[in-house]
Parts: structure tokens; sequence; C-alpha cells
């Protein structure tokens, strides 16, 4: 365990995170890291609370329950939970973009990046009452802050349209001007909501390359959602997979592509296992609290295949208290995991531990026998589900 | 309808052609409409028998308007519009130089304003010019000064206060209630009556910050009423609805002044002839220059990171706060200004009218400065104070139209038709341009060239 040694380079700590909407779980007890100077990303299919995440590191939403540990380069450490919304990036210096754009469209895109540096702004013009009779020092502060927006202007290679309206720009350099305004904050984190959404495979690539460059030339450390698997599986340095709020998988993009729960949780399982493995588990603590997502525009149902079960039940009242579960079966990566540990307690050799750990073999970080080890303690629990934060710990299978 | 119908069918036939046509089914749809509500009319003859009275002249009057009408829209009208428009639409290749008055529109208004009442009193010598500096030029400039203290707050950072008269009262009666009591002189209490305001401001803005568009409104317009009730009420202090008379005049700096019976009364000092415009010359240039204070204050603070913070929480209050700006305090100092410039002009108002009542501060004060940041582009302050003209200026210049007598006969009062032109005006002016006269921002920064943003990006805020 080198959990020590490693801490002052996690950036970010997430400890136990749930966040409840009335009786809807939408995260339930999430722990990830994430490593100074890395690309994380965080992937899930559509609702599997991922942003709900974001709003809680940026303060949007205050969790229910968890910790949120920041710590500076300078040694200071926040605790994101505590913090005002507004002061989350203002102290702790985490900056955010949105999933819909949410650019000041009125705006010019050099007023854009000017606001980004209000606190900073505001302190060199005193408050107001110095800028509001010219004092010099304001009239400094505010060159440099133009002089910092066009360089994240020429950054994102939209220096030539400084002086047009926000709500002007294509769609792809909206993008990349959210990141620039975010970045113009100073942030030592920076958490990227679906930047490559609607972008083309060209816009696609130039967004990895100013994400490469903010990484290697400012050592912010990003933290990223993303469907878009051709700039997750490039660019990142470790993935976090949620499905139904759960942490699910968790590791380098290699071992996490070829992470049965995964790709279960995207594609889901065959028809015919999927009653197996009911019918093998059918007990409820294998997929108690199971939960959607918040976010009812994109809703549990389409998440994955509709092969784990008709979407209808996918979100219904459970008998104890008013907390929303999900139907049994909903969740693929569940069923996965139960199948393995099924077929686990047979005497025959499973199929599944032994890919997960030729892929564990494939990173050079985890040895493959400790990986199957890991595997198969966990799999003769049998009980055990993937979310639970146990199976998915990368000091866990160390 | 036959018209539209036939327009789509055939666009190959001429215009005049067309129009021919068009005119015919116009004249026959007329004439079946109107051969009974106009060619035949029910009345009572002098034994209370039910009568018909043919007026086939007046019919014929009708439809043959109706007729000619339709016939020039569509022969020429029609087609001049559409030569227009494909006109614009072939001119934006050549940057349009803006004429020398659009120019310098701020340095022509301002001579303008400041030569003004000495125009006025050369044309129309001291008495006669009383009116014109006092009722219009103090009066316009009081609501410019309103205005561009409410565009503050609903042009700038897009909170929408329908109770901002509250403030105008608040100064007024600030100034009022200290200068009668203790007899506090206009200077010192200037910036008090602003301080007052400011503090209400921010009483007001503290419990409406979690609100937004429709319910801020209804707070805020509430929060004005609230003010209103309690002047008209707290007998006491404020002497309720009889108001607060002999509201001591403003002096010149305290070296002279302009109460005939004081030993420093402007004309003995100056040795000229006594009259009553020389307070009214001083209180219109003291008018202007509060609201040039206003404007000062207002594009230096555009240009501040406080002024962006406003403008920012108009376009999203979401990523004003992903980018560290704090809400609250943004919101409050925006209510806060925008009171302070309300509490300057309501103490200039009490000063000037020596009079102050709860009748001066209903509703209707504050819907009509609203107007006025409305009709005049959220946000710019040359077009707020051509909408502050138009509006006060037009109402006043109404009670004026006595020829209107010659025509409609000596019963005709143009003052009852005041508000109905008043909002005939106003829904003209939102049709013509619906984002106010001025309807481009003017970005507060630039890399290379200051360009307007067109108002179709900018937001109004939600509150």
């Amino acid at each position: 365990m080198n959990a020590e040694a490693s801490m002052n380079n996690v950036i970010l700590q997430v400890d136990h995170l749930s966040m409840k909407f009335g009786g809807l779980v939408a995260i339930g007890d999430l722990s990830f890291q994430a490593k100074r100077g890395e690309i994380t990303a965080l992937i899930g299919p559509n609702g599997a609370g991922k942003t709900t995440v974001f709003n809680c590191i940026t303060g949007f939403y205050k969790p229910t329950e968890g910790m949120i540990t920041l710590n500076k380069r300078d040694g200071s450490t926040y605790l994101l939970e505590r913090l005002p919304n507004h002061e989350i990036p203002a102290r702790a210096n985490v900056a955010r973009t949105f999933q819909n754009i949410r650019l000041f469209s009125g705006m010019t895109l050099l007023e854009n990046l000017l606001v980004a540096q209000h606190n900073k702004l505001m302190k060199a013009s005193g408050y107001t009452f110095l800028g509001l009779f010219g004092f010099p020092s304001y009239r400094q502060a505010s060159a440099e802050s133009i002089e910092l927006a066009r360089h994240w202007l020429e950054k994102a290679d939209l220096v030539d349209r400084a002086d047009d309206p926000a709500g002007d720009l294509p769609y792809g350099a909206q993008r990349r001007l959210e990141i620039a305004r975010a970045m113009c904050t100073g942030p030592e984190l920076l958490c990227l909501d679906e930047p490559a959404a609607g972008l083309n495979p060209k816009e696609s690539a130039a967004l990895n390359d100013l994400l490469m460059d903010i990484k290697n030339n400012t050592g912010t450390s990003i933290l990223l959602i993303e469907h878009d698997m051709s700039v997750v599986m490039q660019i990142s340095d470790h993935v976090v997979v949620l499905e139904y709020g759960r942490k699910i998988s968790d590791g380098n993009p290699q071992s996490v592509r070829t992470d049965p729960r995964v790709i279960a949780a995207y594609l889901g399982v065959d028809d015919e296992e999927v009653e197996t493995v009911l019918t093998e588990v059918g007990d409820e603590d294998v997929i108690e609290q199971l939960d959607t997502g918040p976010d009812s525009a994109h809703g549990p149902g389409n998440s994955a295949s509709m092969m784990a079960g008709p979407v209808s039940d996918s979100v219904e009242h459970a008998d104890e208290g008013e907390r929303v579960t999900v139907s049994k079966g909903a969740s693929k990566a569940a069923q996965v995991d139960a199948r393995a540990a099924s077929i686990g307690s047979k005497p025959q050799s499973a199929a599944k531990p032994a890919a997960k750990s030729s892929a564990a073999k494939a990173s050079p970080k985890k040895p493959a026998p400790k990986a199957s080890a890991a595997k198969a303690g966990s799999a003769s629990k049998g009980k055990e589900t993937a979310a639970k934060p146990t199976a998915g710990k990368p000091g866990g299978r160390k | 309808m036959a018209a539209t119908v036939s327009s789509e069918r055939d666009t190959v036939a001429t215009p005049v052609q067309r129009a021919f046509r068009e005119a015919f089914y116009a004249g026959a749809i007329s004439l079946g409409l109107f051969v009974l509500f106009i060619g035949l009319r029910t009345d009572q003859n002098i034994s209370n028998e039910l009568i018909l009275v043919q007026r086939w002249l007046l019919l014929a009057i009708v439809v043959i308007a109706v007729t000619v009408g339709r016939f020039l829209y569509v022969a020429y009208a029609v087609p001049a519009m559409e030569r227009s428009k494909a006109e614009k639409g072939a001119a934006p290749a050549v940057v349009a130089q803006p004429g020398f008055i659009k120019q310098n529109f701020n340095r022509i208004g301002l001579v303008i304003l400041l030569l003004y009442p000495v125009a006025m009193v050369l044309l129309f010598g001291f008495q006669g010019s009383l009116k014109w500096v006092d009722n219009f030029g103090i009066q316009i400039l009081i609501y410019v000064m309103l205005a561009w203290g409410l565009n503050i707050v609903v042009g700038l950072a897009g909170l929408l206060d329908l109770g901002y008269v509250a403030f105008y009262a608040v100064g007024a009666y600030a100034y009022a209630l200290l200068g009668t009591h203790f007899g506090l002189s206009f200077w010192i209490l200037l910036p008090a009556a602003g301080c007052m305001a400011a503090f209400w401001g921010v009483m007001l803005g503290f419990p409406v910050l979690r609100l937004r568009g429709d319910y801020l409104a209804i707070v805020t317009l509430a929060f004005g009423e609230i003010i209103r009730l309690v002047l008209i009420n707290w007998r006491e202090v404020t002497n309720g609805s009889a108001g607060i008379s002999g509201i001591p005049k403003v002096s010149f700096f305290g070296l002279m002044s302009f109460n005939v019976s004081d030993p420093n009364y402007i004309a003995k000092v100056l040795h000229i002839a006594q009259s009553g415009a020389y307070y009214k010359i001083f209180l219109y240039y003291l008018a202007l220059a509060l609201c040039l204070l206003t404007a000062f204050v207002t594009i230096r603070l555009r240009r501040l990171p406080v002024g962006r913070a406003w403008e920012a929480l108009r376009e999203d209050e979401i990523a004003c706060r992903s980018l560290g700006i704090n809400t609250t305090t943004t919101k409050l100092t925006a209510f806060a200004t925008g009171a302070m410039f309300g509490g300057f002009a309501g103490s200039f108002f009490a000063a000037r009218q020596g009079f102050v009542s709860p009748e001066s501060f209903v509703f209707l004060e504050s819907a009509i400065i609203l107007a006025i940041v409305v009709l005049g582009g959220m946000g710019s302050l040359g077009g707020i104070a051509v909408a502050a003209l138009v509006m006060i200026g037009g109402t006043e210049i109404l009670r004026e139209l006595d020829f209107l007598k010659a025509v409609f006969g000596p019963d005709f009062t143009p003052e009852l038709y005041r508000m109905l032109l008043f909002g005939m005006a106003m829904v003209i002016v939102m049709l013509w341009k619906p984002r106010g006269f001025v309807g481009s921002r003017e970005p507060t920064a630039f890399l290379k060239e200051r360009r307007a943003v067109s108002a179709s990006f900018t937001k109004e805020g939600h509150g």
C-alpha cells in the first residue's frame, strides 16, 4: 500500500459520496480518486449520475453523504462539500464547464474570459472603489487580464473572433471557448462535462490537443465526463465507470475497456444470461439500492440494451420507506458480477475471471495473480455487488 | 381571404394587374360586410317607431376607400417595400459609415442640453422660459436619471424591478424630513438620501435574492406599495397624504440663496433683477450634473469587474457561480447602486417641488420608468435618454396641442387623449423596434476593434 506516499499526488479524493433526491438515490456510496496532473475520465451510460457527481464536486448540489477532498498544490486542503458554491472556483480553484454550453452569449469572447477573472480583477480594482476613480493599479491588472484572455483565445484558436459575441460562434468553437473561460479562472482541477458532445471527428481531435496541452503545460488536472470513447481512450490516464450511481470499474483505459462489467453496462448481457443470472442471484442484497441518475431528460431506460428487462420497471417504489430503487436486473454490471460469482462458486474455472486476469495482465501496474486473486475473493463472497467500492478500489487490488 | 390566395397563386402578374384584381375583391368583400353595418341603420322616428335609415353615400365612400387603399397598397407600397428590402440585403457588403449625427450623438446631445436654458431664455424671456426649463427640461432630466438608475438593475443585471419608485420616495422623504426638521443643506442630504435609498435597496435585495423573473417582479411591486402605504399611514412622521411642504430650496453651494428674503439672495449678490427663473435654471444645470454623474458612474462600472459581473448575471447566473462570482453580493450591489441613483433623483425632486406627498410615488411612476428603460433599449444610456425625451416630453407636449381644437371643435380636449396616444406610441415603437431604440450592446473591452453586439444575442435576464 503506497497510499500515504501517493496522498500528495491525489488532487481530488471522493469518499463515500451519496446524493439522494427525495427517495431517488442518484449516487450511492461512490469513492474514487483523481491524481494530480492526470486526466481522469468519468464514464457511464446515460443517467448513471456522472453530472450529479460533477454538481456535487463543484458545489451546485450539496451531497447527502460523503466527503470530497481537494488537495491544492500549495498543500492546503479543502472539503468541497462544505464550501459555498461560488467559493469552490474562487478558493479551491476548481473550474467546470457544462453539458449544455453556458456562455454569456451576449458578451464578446474577450468579455467572457474577463468575467472568468472576476475575483482577481475585483481585488485589483479595490472592490470597485479604486477602479471607479481610475487608479493605475487597476489599469495594469486590467491589461494583464486581457493578455491572459488573449493567451487562452490563442490556445483555443479563437483569437480572430475575440470581439464577436459568444452566441455567434459555431458549436465546436463554443465548446472550446467554454474550456478557455474555465482556464482563465486559473484552476488546479478542471471539470469538463462532455466537452466532445456534438463535435465532429476533426473538432474532437482539436479538443484532444487542447486538453493534452492544458495537461502538459499548465499542470492543471482534468476530470472529464465523456461519451466519446475516442476522446476517453486517447487522452485519459485513469477511467472511472459509473452505472446507476455506483462505481462499476476503475482503472486505466485498457483495463476498463475489457472489463466485462463495463461491457455489460454499455452493451447489456445476452437474454438467456439475464434469466440465469436473475434466477441464480434472485435476492435483494445483490441489487439493493441500485438507482437511476437524477437526470430525467436522459432517463435510466436508454442506458443500455433493452435485454435487461422492460424499461417501465426500471424505477419503482420499494416497500420500505420512500426509497426508489431500480428493479432487479436493471444493472447490467451487477448481473455480470452475480454471474461470475455463481460460476466462480462452481468447480470448473470460469470464463469471466479468466478474461479479467488477462485484462489485468495487459496493465503493467497490476500483477496478474493478485488481480485474479482479488477477483476470486470477491467472487467467492458471491453476493458482493460490483458497485460496492471495495471491489473496484485500486488499493484493494494491489 | 381571396386577396392573399390570389397573390400566392400567380406571381407572374404585374403588380398593377394584381392590384386591380385584389382591389376588386377587397371592394366586393367590404361591400358585402358593410352593406348592413353602414348602409342601413335602425333608428326611431318621432313617434317612436323603428325605421331604417339608408346611408348609401357613406357606404360608397367606405367601399371606395377600401378598394383604393388595397389598390395603392398592392400596386405601390408592397413593391416599394420589397425594393428597399432587396437594397438593404445587397448593401451590407459596403460598411455603412454612420452619419455625422450618429457618430457624434453624445457630444451634440450634451451641447444641446447645456445651451437649452440659454436658448429658452433668449426665445421666451425669463418668465416665458420657466415652463420650458422646468416642465420640460427638469422633468425630463429627472426621468433620465431615474431610468439610468433603473437601467443598472434591469438593463445590466437583468433583475426586473417594478418597485423602483420606492427608492425615489425614500430619497425624496429623506431630504424632505431631514431638511425641514434639522435644516440640513441639500449638499449634505443629497449623499445621505442616496445612502438611505441604497440601504433600502439592500433591504429589498436580501429577501428577493432567491427569486427570479415574474416572482421577483411581484415582490418588488409589493415593496413599492409597502413604502407608499407606510408614507400614507405613518402620519406622525410623514404627515400622511397631506405630504410635507416647505422643503428648503437648494442653495448655490451655500454662497448664494434663491430665497428672495435672504440677504444673500442671488439677485442682490449679483445686482440683477429679481426673477424666479434663476432657481429653475440652476436646478436644470444641477439635474444635468446629476445625470452626467449617473452616466459617468454607469459607464465606469460597466468596464469594472462588478459591471461585467452584472451583465454576466443577466446572461447566465449558473455560469457566473461556476466562475467563482458571488452572485449574492453582485445582485445586492446592483440593487444598491440602482437604488442610490433613485435616491439622488428623489432628493432632487423634493428640492425642486418644495413639497412631497405619497401621490407622487404611485405604481404608475415605476411603470413609466421601466417603460423608458425598455423603450430605450435595455442597457443603453443614449437610447434611454431618447426614450425619456419622447415619453415625458411627448406627454407634456400633448398638453400644448390647443390647435387641435380648431380641427375637432371647441369641445375637444387633447389632455384627455394623452394617455391613449402615449399607449399607442409605445405599442408602435415596440412593434417597430422590439429591442428598444438602441438594440445593440456596446462591448466593455476589445482586442482589435469595438463592434456592437446585436441584441439578438443578449438576454433579458431571468430576474
